[in-house]
């Protein structure tokens, strides 16, 4: 056997080892029904907003501070904690995922992906804002 | 184009029909020349006569230059199209408006998924009519690098086609009419065009000068790589590895611009995007990344082969992939399949089907090819020496490769959730489960490409023993490091002293690897530019290193919280209990803000004519006894968003030092133009009582009676004098007062802007008793205020230095080579 290839050999063990060792660190997305038996796990909700709980963000007293209520499509609630300001247009996103850890009642939670659709389709997006004429 | 028949009747008033006419006709005709070209290559390749070769050459030429001639007018039109604000046309009403500053306008065009296809093929024409011109040298080897290109050129065509076939849609035209594409009322009316006010422009974080230059060069390095790739199926089909000669410096060319393009996008993300950095290992990064470390290997991997005669599987398979890879990047960025785990893939056209063809028809036959031709490429059977350069470039080529391997298949995630209907997501700290890997790459490439110079191709050192050749450079690079340690450091400890040793050692290794380069380019060359590519770009190489590691690793937030009111227990590292810190602090208008090394004044903001609004910040630096050293100021600014987004984009602004930048972004603001609904909550006091609000109390010190001498002599006037303390211990004076001007009555509260408190003298309750009345109100919307992040990353010039650099060695090796084939 050639000295390459024992190199190649090594090498290609150790990327296996990396992308096994990576799976271990790979988290998975959950209900907040389950979230709740996970305590202080690190996973993600896919949720929205609960919109019959005010969202709580004040700058003035504290700019790293923004509690919000989410629920998700199994029925699951639960408040949220975020340590940072609060996203643009969270409010009016139709679906946020959450990354964080549930500690008690409350989801810490440690990064929030807005899921606004329109985003990714022009069409949907367009079509929400379609100019409308106003003189008919 | 569900609306067109039943419009059929109606005139429409002040369209444009002759651009976009032409436009698809355009289109339509590099489709089938595109083809014709393939075809006609194909033929020319395989002729066994020469007549016929010149024959089918001759037809393919032309038909190649019939594509790439509709191609540049179809640029052209649909140039025309956005500039002139055609908003009849789909592309220009979704990707730009009428206000928007004339440089943006190109970044208009590649904002959509047609524009960016257009551009990509507009490259390979560029490139084909470059290749066409190398025939009388590279003969039979360039039909068949243009009929990999014609083929690409005809898919890349199909994108952009937008025709129905059977039913399905077939690619999507940058010339559709947006009444053909969108159900709306209002466009079957015959002016509909005048009602259309406004285009919905192009999106807030694309407006940024690198978005104009960046998208062109990346696109650039995206094309230049089907060359080489062409070249890699020639070799296979005709099993004949001389091409190598012919497609070495093309691969330079295209490691260098891509690898500028990327880095290009990177300081995008650095200016104008908010994630506090330049590169997050955001899958559409990583997916320009790969291609480009596939890249560069197969160049290594070639320059062995010419050298040796080895190593030929795997250079055939990096060139190959290299290719592969950027057209599995286009699949990931525009199937919409990353949404939910990138911030800026494309949007999703509908067209995954056609893009997972594409896909396929590239990588099922290369590697049907690629198999069929294994024994062929077998290595001639003798030892490797462990003393020569072409074994450690292979390892570095193969710890390239591996890395870019790793990358993809974390990257590809959301793709086996998709086929596999798994729940997978990203790690906790997703940019930390690449780096903990990937700084190990750059060790050893860092070492590698250190000595790798210093050896020869089939054993041996140059000029005497190795360790003597190298002794002086690594006693330099000690100096250099120790240097560096003790001047700078090496900060990053969140992660452990496991990533922290290795962030030394790497750190280490890329200081050996600029300097070894350097030592080489001027004691061996001589300062000979000629022979010195390779040395430049593994200096450029070692300086990105050595810039990604001292910046990353030493970024220090400086926007503590320290005047939070509610100030949450703070644990020691300043992290809230999920981990993030704490890193946004507020200011409000006026006020200085004790910002660690800083104290910080939001002087004011403007709005320019594009609703852009700026905020002028002071920076302070503080000296010793209060005094300033230096001062600064720094305007980032936000800007509304368009697109059916509500809120704003932040758009950061840096102070660049020669070693360090301050980055400061405006993550939210609020200014008093909103209703104030707050009501005066009345207080009794007596002189010497005090009142709590909700950040400290107020004192009523002592009641003034006409303290002004001056007054008018039928005005009297009654004054409060009061105290304010917060809780974190600052103390402000008020002064509200009751002003009688004979029986008119007017009151004169007094505000603390600081603690957005107002003061109100409402009435005396008992003047015997000396009880009076005060009015209290707290607002969140009194004054002007931003909340904001601001870091400092320490040399990050280094990175972008090393990324000229870097570009400058591929240039300089592409340069050498074209010579060294001229003159032959």
């Amino acid at each position: 056997m050639k000295k390459t290839h024992i190199i190649l050999l090594v090498l290609i063990a150790a990327a296996i080892v990396v992308l096994i060792s990576y799976t271990g660190d790979l988290s998975s997305y959950e209900t907040i029904g389950s979230a709740k038996q996970k305590q202080g796990k690190f996973l993600n909700l896919i949720v929205k907003m609960d919109k019959s709980i005010p969202v709580q963000y004040d700058p003035v007293k504290d700019p790293n501070l923004l509690k919000f209520a989410v629920q998700d499509s199994l029925g699951g609630k639960i408040n949220v904690v975020y340590h940072n300001t609060m996203p643009t247009d969270m409010e009016k996103s139709e679906r946020l995922v959450l990354k964080g850890k549930v500690q008690g009642d409350v989801f810490e939670c440690s990064a929030i992906v807005l899921k606004c659709p329109s985003k990714y389709k022009d069409n949907a997006a367009a079509n929400k804002n379609q100019p409308v004429a106003i003189a008919d | 184009m569900n609306t067109s028949t039943n419009a059929a009747a109606v005139q429409f008033i002040g369209e444009h029909l002759l651009p976009g006419q032409l436009g698809y006709f355009l289109t339509i005709l590099s489709l089938v020349a595109s083809l014709v070209a393939t075809f006609s290559f194909a033929k020319a390749f395989y002729a066994k006569e020469i007549n016929s070769q010149n024959e089918w050459k001759k037809l393919a030429n032309i038909a190649f230059i019939i594509e790439s001639v509709a191609v540049f007018i179809c640029f052209i039109i649909l140039f025309y199209v956005i500039s002139n604000h055609l908003f009849e046309y789909k592309y220009s009403y979704m990707h730009s408006d009428k206000h928007m500053p004339a440089q943006y306008l190109l970044s208009c065009f590649w904002e959509g998924q047609e524009g960016s296809f257009l551009l990509w093929s507009f490259w390979h024409c560029v490139l084909g009519l470059l290749v066409m011109n190398r025939s009388d040298k590279w003969k039979q080897d360039s039909f068949g690098v243009m009929m990999v290109l014609s083929f690409v050129q005809f898919c890349l065509a199909t994108m952009v086609v937008g025709l129905y076939v059977f039913g399905h849609k077939i690619g999507s035209s940058p010339f559709s009419l947006l009444r053909d594409e969108m159900p709306w009322p209002i466009l079957s009316r015959p002016d509909y065009l005048q009602l259309l006010k406004d285009g919905t422009g192009l999106n807030t974080l694309l407006q940024n000068y690198w978005m104009v230059i960046h998208p062109p060069i990346l696109f650039l390095g995206f094309a230049s790589t089907s060359i080489p790739f062409g070249f890699a199926v020639v070799g296979l089909l005709k099993k004949d590895n001389k091409w190598m000669v012919n497609a070495l410096p093309w691969a330079t060319f295209s490691a260098g611009i891509l690898g500028l393009g990327i880095m290009m996008g990177a300081a995008w993300a650095y200016e104008s995007l908010t994630f506090g950095g330049y590169w997050a290992w955001d899958p559409v990064e990583n997916a320009s990344l790969v291609p480009w470390l596939a890249l560069v290997a197969a160049i290594h991997t070639a320059m062995i082969y010419r050298k040796t005669e080895t190593g030929l599987r795997v250079t055939y398979l990096f060139f190959g992939l290299s290719f592969l890879l950027v057209v599995y990047s286009t699949f990931l960025t525009r199937s919409g399949i990353l949404g939910d785990t990138s911030v800026h893939a494309f949007t999703d056209l509908g067209m995954n089907g056609q893009l997972l063809a594409f896909l396929t028809v590239f990588v099922i036959p290369f590697f049907v090819l690629f198999f069929a031709r294994f024994k062929f490429m077998a290595d001639p059977a003798k030892e490797d020496a462990v003393d020569s350069r072409e074994f450690w470039m292979l390892v570095g080529s193969l710890a390239l490769f591996l890395s870019a391997v790793v990358i993809i298949s974390i990257t590809s995630i959301p793709v086996y959730n998709k086929i596999f209907g798994t729940k997978i997501a990203p790690p906790e700290d997703p940019a930390f489960a690449h780096n903990q890997v990937q700084v190990f790459v750059a060790i050893i490439i860092g070492v590698l490409s250190a000595i790798g110079q210093f050896l020869k191709y089939k054993g041996g050192s140059e000029k005497g023993s190795f360790i003597k050749s190298i002794s002086s450079s690594l006693i330099i690079t000690a100096i250099i490091s120790a240097i560096i340690f003790a001047f700078v450091g090496i900060a990053f400890k969140e992660k452990g002293v496991g990533f922290l040793a290795a962030l030394f050692i790497a750190t280490v290794t890329s200081v050996f690897a600029i300097v070894a380069n350097s030592h080489y380019w001027i004691v061996i060359l001589k300062w000979k530019l000629k022979s010195a590519g390779a040395s430049i770009g593994h200096i450029g190489f070692g300086m990105v290193l050595l810039g990604i590691l001292l910046s990353s690793s030493n970024k220090t937030v400086l926007s503590w919280n320290t005047t939070g009111i509610n100030v949450i227990q703070k644990d020691p590292n300043g992290k809230s209990p999920a981990g993030n810190p704490m890193e946004n602090i507020t200011l409000f208008e006026t006020i200085p803000t004790d910002m660690g090394k800083y104290m910080v004044t939001y002087v004011r903001d403007t709005v320019d004519n594009l609703d852009k609004k700026f905020f002028e910040l002071k920076f302070a630096e503080k000296g010793i006894n209060k005094t300033i050293k230096d001062s600064f100021y720094l305007y980032p600014d936000v800007l509304k968003n368009n697109k059916g987004m509500e809120g704003f984009s932040a758009n950061p602004s840096s102070k660049h030092y020669w070693n360090k930048d301050i980055f400061v972004y405006v993550t939210s603001f609020q200014d008093h133009s909103k209703e104030d609904t707050v009501q005066f909550k009345p207080h009794q006091i007596k002189i010497g009582d005090s009142v709590f609000y909700s950040n400290g109390y107020v004192k009523l010190e002592k009641v003034l009676v006409n303290p002004n001498p001056n007054r008018a002599a039928n005005v009297n006037e009654l004054v409060l004098q009061m105290s304010v303390h917060s809780v974190t211990g600052l103390a402000y004076e008020a002064k509200p007062a009751i002003r009688l001007e004979g029986m008119n009555m007017t009151m004169i509260p007094d505000t603390i802007r600081a603690q957005n408190l107002i003061l109100n003298f409402n009435n005396v309750v008992d003047q015997t008793k000396g009880i009076l009345q005060i009015g209290l109100k707290e607002s969140s919307t009194l004054s002007n205020l931003i909340t904001l992040k601001v870091y400092e990353f320490p040399f990050i010039n280094v990175l972008w230095i090393g990324v000229i650099v870097m570009t400058f060695g591929f240039m300089v090796s592409t340069w050498a080579r074209v010579k060294a084939l001229k003159s032959r």
